[in-house]
């Protein structure tokens, strides 16, 4: 049985709403002498008067957090935006510190809550190198053993002496990921650095990853991204409203996220969308982005339950931030386990291929019709791709659902329960032998 | 009892919600005494590469204060100089507190200025200003050297001035500027947490208690009975000090080296006390 490296016990963390004290010595004191002759505090907050503000009061970022971490776990965290997850990491790496509970840890420790900390655009790549790694917490005689190495992951042996204000932000991230990749502690804390880079890079990112985590170190792993958690992690916690709502093997822990965060209506906002994106994502720098994904019928109402008759009509809202070409949008339905159903391609269509090569700049929406009577009757579920080809590959897993009713063909109703596809197909029917010879034949 | 003492051996970090008050991790600004080492290097290297003019700045600086004063405070106000040529006077006050003064105003801004850094990864923050109290030693060594090429001069010239045994003890008061600097520097980035408007004050101030530090004024003017309420300034006493061992001439005595020394102690353990409070929370306010 390995042994227990990070135990955190009855951990909370309680921040304040708004600044405390009014951030200069020149208010405070003006406050002060106006309470001294019995006047009106010229900087009260005004909510005071009309109810509690949100000045000054608390919330619980984390709230009594239990967990324990053996020796060689992946441990991914998982939850949506303000869940604690980057408070959880920023108590364990000591930079802030919890308000209750205790954090026990074994070994060495060290932080990856951005790439390229402290680099300096005047140093050059090998002295940004030393200096980077010395505040994530190496030794001088460390990066010394380990430079060539550094240098060769990194792939810019070339420049390593130019300033990196001179490099492209490719480059600096690639060095400066080289840094952290070679950092060898016994428990290694990330957050979301990995989704820096292009997809080759990214590739390379998770692969080390693995390597760390295969050598029997402790890591712990934050990430949006449901397919890296996937790949790298074997145990999830899933974190809500600061409390640890599930902690369990990955797939479990996904299936409950995806679960809990299912879109009731038939509309999935950006920020509902940014919630559940996997794939290589580009976060810096984005090429492309969803802003909204609507099922609606042939009126353009949303709707999420239709006839089997009704054509289903799925939108898909997304921007491109750069020029690019022959993105791919793919516009799957999956049933509730995710295997696809049917899928569809935004170059499918001769009439629509063409203006899908090559987009300007911009926002746009494009629409498939899912043709009626197709499906049978039951719940499904799309999931959409967006590709732009070796850099970004946004995916969104049931990200909506939608009911079909089985209305039957010709008025006769037919069993279309709980089948996926259930068109209308062509039949025929022969007459072999007619009448009594039939018979006889037997 | 036996039980709890072998739990706590077991971990190698036990993360506690703030609470003491003086907790600095020596151990861990040892551990991490290479990140001091190029903390000094980049700033050392940055300087450089910047600038040409940067470490002639350093030169034409006191130079130019030396002459303003001197006309100012010596021929026009005549306020003495101990009998030292009012230019070598002066420079011997400007040169030590320039160092300290830019030491405090690089130190006082530690949490604003490192804010980023600060707040993604864990190092102890103590090795930024200890890193800049050692990096000013470089302006600091250059504009002794003008002070000696200056001195050198006046003595070739025919003056009588020599130093001191005392001389000897340079570096303790190098030490005693740096100690004092760090303590009040980060007492003070301390309190920018809370009070921003503390930065402006603060180059402001530290031009004013250059007026109380023996720099134009020797402590020899001082009425006998401010004299030790004078030399509660530890500067003041520095700067003294550093005229006798170079000049002999001054007020030193042990009753204001011990009253220097024991405000100077103060300032630092008075500042590492609240910058250990600060460093804890201050991620929370920015």
């Amino acid at each position: 049985m390995p042994e227990t490296v990070i135990k955190v016990e009855g951990l909370s963390k309680q921040y304040r709403y708004g600044v405390i004290g009014h951030g200069t010595l020149y208010k405070d004191l003006q406050s002060w002498w106006a309470r001294a002759r019995d006047v009106e505090d010229p900087n009260a907050k005004i909510v005071e008067r009309g109810g509690p503000g949100l000045d000054g009061e608390r919330f619980w970022a984390l709230k009594d957090i239990n967990c324990e971490v053996k020796k060689g776990e992946v441990l991914g965290i998982i939850g949506k935006n303000g869940a604690g997850k980057s408070t959880l990491l920023k108590i364990l790496s000591r930079v802030t510190t919890p308000t209750e509970g205790v954090v026990k840890i074994k070994g060495r420790v060290a932080s990856l809550l951005e790439v390229g900390t402290g680099f300096h655009p005047e140093l050059t790549g090998r002295e940004n190198v030393y200096l980077n790694g010395t505040i994530l917490g190496m030794t001088k005689s460390e990066i010394d053993r380990k430079f060539d190495e550094i240098v060769a992951f990194s792939g810019i042996e070339k420049f390593i002496y130019t300033p990196v204000k001179r490099y492209s932000s490719g480059m600096y991230v690639r060095l400066a990921f080289a840094v952290a990749a070679h950092l060898e502690p016994e428990i290694l804390l990330v957050d979301e650095v990995l989704a820096v880079g292009d997809v080759e890079f990214q590739r390379k990112c998770l692969g080390k990853m693995k390597d760390v985590a295969g050598q029997g170190r402790t890591v712990l792993f934050i990430s949006h991204n449901m397919g890296a958690i996937r790949n790298l992690c074997r145990r999830t916690m899933l974190l809500d409203g600061g409390r640890v709502i599930l902690d369990a093997p990955t797939h479990q822990t996904i299936a409950t996220y995806l679960e809990q965060n299912l879109i009731e209506g038939a509309v999935a906002t950006a920020e509902q969308i940014e919630q559940r994106i996997e794939g290589v994502i580009c976060w810096k720098n984005p090429y492309l982005r969803f802003r909204q994904i609507t099922i609606f019928n042939d009126e353009g109402v949303p709707r999420r339950s239709f006839h089997s008759q009704e054509d289903i009509r799925v939108s898909v809202v997304f921007e491109c931030f750069h020029a690019v070409q022959d993105i791919r949008l793919m516009v799957y339905v999956v049933d509730e386990n995710a295997v696809p159903v049917l899928g569809t391609y935004n170059r499918d269509d001769p009439a629509v291929s063409d203006r899908f090569y090559r987009l300007e700049p911009g926002i746009y929406d494009a629409v498939c019709v899912l043709p009626g009577n197709t499906f049978g009757e039951r719940e499904f579920f799309l999931t959409v791709h967006l590709e732009y080809p070796k850099t970004e590959h946004i995916v969104v897993n049931k990200i909506l659902s939608f009911d079909v009713r089985f209305e039957g063909y010709n008025e006769a109703y037919g069993g279309g329960a709980d089948i996926f596809i259930r068109p209308q197909l062509k039949w025929t029917l022969k007459t072999l032998e007619k009448g009594d010879m039939a018979r006889q034949k037997i | 009892m036996g039980q709890t003492n072998r739990e706590a051996e077991k971990w190698d970090l036990v993360i506690l919600p703030k609470r003491g008050w003086f907790d600095l991790h020596l151990r861990d600004l040892w551990r991490y005494r290479d990140l001091i080492s190029l903390f000094v290097k980049r700033d050392f290297v940055t300087f450089y590469k910047q600038t040409v003019l940067g470490p002639l700045w350093y030169i034409i600086q006191p130079v130019l204060v030396t002459v303003v004063f001197t006309v100012v405070f010596e021929k026009i106000a005549g306020i003495s100089t101990d009998g030292v040529p009012g230019y070598l006077f002066y420079l011997s006050g400007i040169v030590p507190w320039t160092y300290f003064a830019s030491c405090l105003n690089e130190t006082s801004n530690t949490f604003v200025k490192n804010a980023g850094i600060f707040g993604k990864v864990y190092f102890p923050r103590f090795t930024v200003p200890v890193s800049v109290v050692i990096i000013n030693l470089v302006k600091f060594g250059i504009q002794i050297i003008l002070f000696v090429g200056f001195y050198i001069y006046f003595i070739a010239g025919g003056s009588p001035l020599r130093p001191t045994l005392l001389i000897l003890l340079l570096p303790v008061l190098i030490f005693q500027m740096a100690v004092l600097s760090l303590g009040a520097g980060v007492l003070v980035s301390s309190l920018t947490t809370k009070y921003r408007d503390l930065t402006y004050v603060m180059s402001f101030a530290v031009q004013l208690w250059m007026y109380a530090s023996s720099v134009v004024i020797p402590a020899s003017k001082v009425p006998e009975r401010f004299l030790y309420f004078y030399m509660m300034n530890p500067m003041a006493s520095v700067v003294e000090m550093f005229r006798y061992s170079v000049f002999g001439v001054g007020v030193v005595n042990p009753v204001c080296i011990c009253i220097s020394w024991a405000v100077t102690l103060a300032v630092l353990f008075g500042g590492i006390i609240l910058f250990s409070r600060v460093e804890k929370s201050f991620m929370d306010t920015v």
